[in-house]
């Protein structure tokens, strides 16, 4: 029951956060004087185009961009009626680009599953990497396992995401015979899913995750280093030694359980800096996940698209979080019995 | 009333008792704090490093044969160039090749090869493009370049036929700065925030660390997007230029002021802080005078190691083309010309600004885990 109400707990925080992120959202989108459709009357205006104007005028109408910010907010979100009634998030609807001429969620569709493929990929590749690594690190501290660990961790740490990806991508192809570009080769776009499409879209893969994760990678590793070594200099694991219990096994047992913990909530803090890393690198890769998109919607000021898409990255990390916490209290009874008085 | 008396022997500290305590006890924070450092040597290293670095900075324009923008159309993509010292076996001191480029139309590609007969000795302390020392005094020489009718492009030349070595000189005056400019706006605001929370506590403190929360738990680089997407086009460079690291800043400090107020919150318990009150000292007098110093070393550390994401954070937004903006020069906007594999593929020098950008990412947190190191008493 206590697991209950503390998931519950978290659950609320979580979306009384999604709310402040949401004003917080809508007031940077809306920071850029004007708005997509009133650039596009001035500029028609000025061309002299009246038919153009009168279809701009009735969507600035119909998308409520006529009304005050405090109201296109409440109807974004739909706390409040538009012109066709409650029709917002909240109901489901997105809202509609101005560049692309399409619903919102025609455009994101697909990318969506792919932006939480990329990104769940990556966190599994921070696991497999980090746990044996961090822990070969510290039982073998000071020995050559250590030092080319940290020495790849601070190189993965000072290079910036995106040439990182750049760079192994060329030599991904040339030696590797990787695949280039986008997520999926280009016959499988828009294809329903089938066995080759999923090989064609894990090959791709490879490099983004690599790429997205190695930073995080790092940093975790030589947390849990750090937490283990903390461990290992504990008399207990000394009395293990000497009883003779096998290194291994003594290792797993007891150190690695009680550096475990950080390690799990440390996803919190890492996940922020990983979605970013994506967005990055999906740019530069040119993979088919949200990155893109929001790029071009906030250059040219789409700001239903843009909106919504750092919603989505926003519910995502946040959702990741909430998961992590979830674990964590399942993990370690004393977070649980601590509730919501955090 | 007793007079008090010692004796000799006891009243200066023997042999013994210096071994004791160690010769470290005479010493003042300053120094030991100074001592411990330097005994990181990659950490004191890398804060040499950087001191040079930033040093340097207002006199690259003496240092860089070329000016940023000074275009060489005769040289598009040209190959970097190496410094000889002989030519033949004879010492003929440093000098480069002259290079004719070429256009190799089945590959789509410049071609550059060098005149190997005749070395051309570099001048030194020569006039080239004019530019202002330490943005003030105007002047045209330079400490080398090439004579007349050759090149010297250290590191090759961009796709304008700029040179890359010059550029890189001069975009780390702004890709150094950015971070710094960021990182006071993020101390200050950290500083404000951390400290009204951890001194106040109640209601403010649970408002300020439920923000705090929040802005931890978004991912930085879609808001730094979004924020830079709205500064307006027309704005001059150095405007933009700050606006950047503006909002670098604001969304940098959470974090500091988290461990602000873990800070305040121990110390507010301390003895001295409640005298000062009951003495009557105001609230902010408390704060500055008693509480700040007792963790400013703290902050710098931490700062330290928060200005490396600062300036990958302004790559990455000027590789994007929404931070800084062009005819500014910075490693982004440079890198922004190696978006694509076609020029990492030909033309891999035009990928080089990321090597002082790892070597100062690298350097600012060797410098700051060295700094967090030597801060802390408890560790030897």
């Amino acid at each position: 029951m206590r697991l209950l109400g503390y998931a519950a707990y978290k659950l609320l925080s979580m979306l009384v956060t999604l709310l402040v992120v949401s004003v917080l959202v809508f007031t940077i989108i809306n920071l850029p004087p004007g708005d997509y459709l009133s650039n596009q009357i001035m500029e028609l205006q000025a061309t002299g185009q009246q038919a153009g104007i009168a279809k701009a005028e009735f969507l600035r109408a119909e998308y409520s961009l006529d009304q005050p910010l405090w109201r296109q907010y409440l109807i974004w979100v739909g706390f409040a009626p538009g012109p066709n009634g409650f029709y917002g998030l909240l109901q489901g609807n997105f809202g509609w680009s101005f560049e692309f001429d399409q619903p919102v969620a025609d455009i994101v569709g697909e990318t969506l599953w792919l932006t939480v493929l990329v990104n769940v990929a990556a966190i599994l590749f921070v696991y497999v990497v980090a746990l044996p690594l961090g822990v070969l690190a510290a039982a073998r501290a000071r020995s050559w396992v250590d030092y080319s660990t940290a020495l790849v961790g601070y190189l993965g740490l000072a290079t910036p995401n995106f040439l990182l990806a750049l760079v192994l991508f060329y030599y991904g192809h040339k030696y590797l015979d990787l695949p280039i570009g986008g997520l999926m080769a280009p016959e499988f776009v828009g294809e329903a899913m089938s066995f080759e499409k999923l090989r064609s879209i894990l090959l791709h893969l490879i490099i983004p995750t690599f790429v997205v994760g190695t930073a995080g990678a790092a940093s975790m590793m030589q947390r849990l280093r750090a937490n283990m070594l903390d461990e290992l200099s504990k008399p207990y694991v000394e009395t293990a030694l000497a009883k003779g219990m096998r290194e291994r096994k003594m290792l797993m047992k007891y150190p690695l359980r009680v550096s475990l913990n950080p390690f799990i909530a440390d996803i919190g803090t890492l996940l922020p800096a990983m979605i970013s890393g994506s967005v990055l690198v999906s740019v530069v890769l040119g993979l088919q996940t949200i990155g893109p998109a929001l790029l071009t919607a906030l250059k040219t000021q789409d700001q239903f698209l843009a909106a919504f898409i750092l919603m989505f990255v926003a519910l995502l990390t946040l959702i990741g979080t909430l998961i992590s916490d979830m674990l964590l209290a399942m993990l370690d009874p004393r977070i649980r019995i601590g509730g919501p008085r955090k | 009333m007793s007079e008090h008396f010692a004796r000799p022997e006891t009243d200066h500290p023997s042999e013994e008792n210096d071994q004791s305590l160690g010769r470290d006890a005479y010493l003042s924070t300053r120094r030991l704090f100074f001592r411990r450092f330097r005994r990181h040597r990659l950490a004191f290293i890398s804060a040499i490093f950087l001191i040079i670095s930033y040093v340097l900075l207002p006199f690259v324009g003496f240092i860089a044969p070329y000016t940023p923008n000074e275009r060489n159309s005769d040289y598009l993509f040209a190959a970097p160039q190496s410094i000889n010292l002989f030519h033949e076996g004879a010492f003929v001191g440093p000098y480069v090749y002259a290079t004719t480029g070429e256009a190799d139309l089945t590959a789509f590609r410049w071609v550059y090869t060098a005149d190997k007969s005749t070395p051309q000795k570099l001048e030194w302390f020569c006039e080239g493009g004019d530019y202002r020392l330490a943005g003030l005094i105007k002047t045209s020489t330079h400490l080398f370049c090439a004579p007349e009718g050759t090149t010297v492009f250290l590191w090759g030349a961009d796709r304008l036929g700029r040179d890359v070595f010059s550029r890189i000189l001069y975009g780390a005056q702004l890709s150094l700065t950015v971070g710094i400019i960021g990182i006071m706006i993020s101390m200050t605001l950290g500083l404000f925030f951390g400290s009204i929370a951890g001194y106040l506590g109640g209601t403010p403190d649970y408002l300020i660390q439920r923000l705090i929360e929040i802005l931890r738990s978004l991912p930085e680089l879609p808001l730094w997007l979004a924020l830079s997407a709205a500064v307006p086009s027309h704005w001059g460079p150095v405007t933009v230029f700050f606006i950047i690291s503006v909002i670098l800043g604001l969304l940098d400090w959470p974090g500091l002021a988290r461990a602000v107020r873990a800070k305040f919150l121990s110390l507010r318990e301390e003895e001295f802080v409640r005298a000062a009150e009951m003495m009557g000292a105001t609230r902010s007098r408390v704060i500055r005078r008693h509480l700040l110093p007792n963790f400013s070393s703290h902050l710098i550390a931490s700062a330290a190691l928060s200005i490396p994401a600062m300036i990958l954070g302004e790559t990455a937004l000027s590789f994007l083309g929404l931070g800084l903006r062009a005819p500014a020069v910075s490693w982004g906007i440079m890198l922004n010309d190696a978006q694509n594999l076609s020029s990492i593929e030909l033309y891999p020098w035009t990928a080089i600004p990321m090597l002082p950008i790892i070597f100062v990412v690298l350097a600012f947190n060797f410098m700051g885990d060295g700094l967090r190191d030597a801060l802390d008493p408890y560790q030897h």
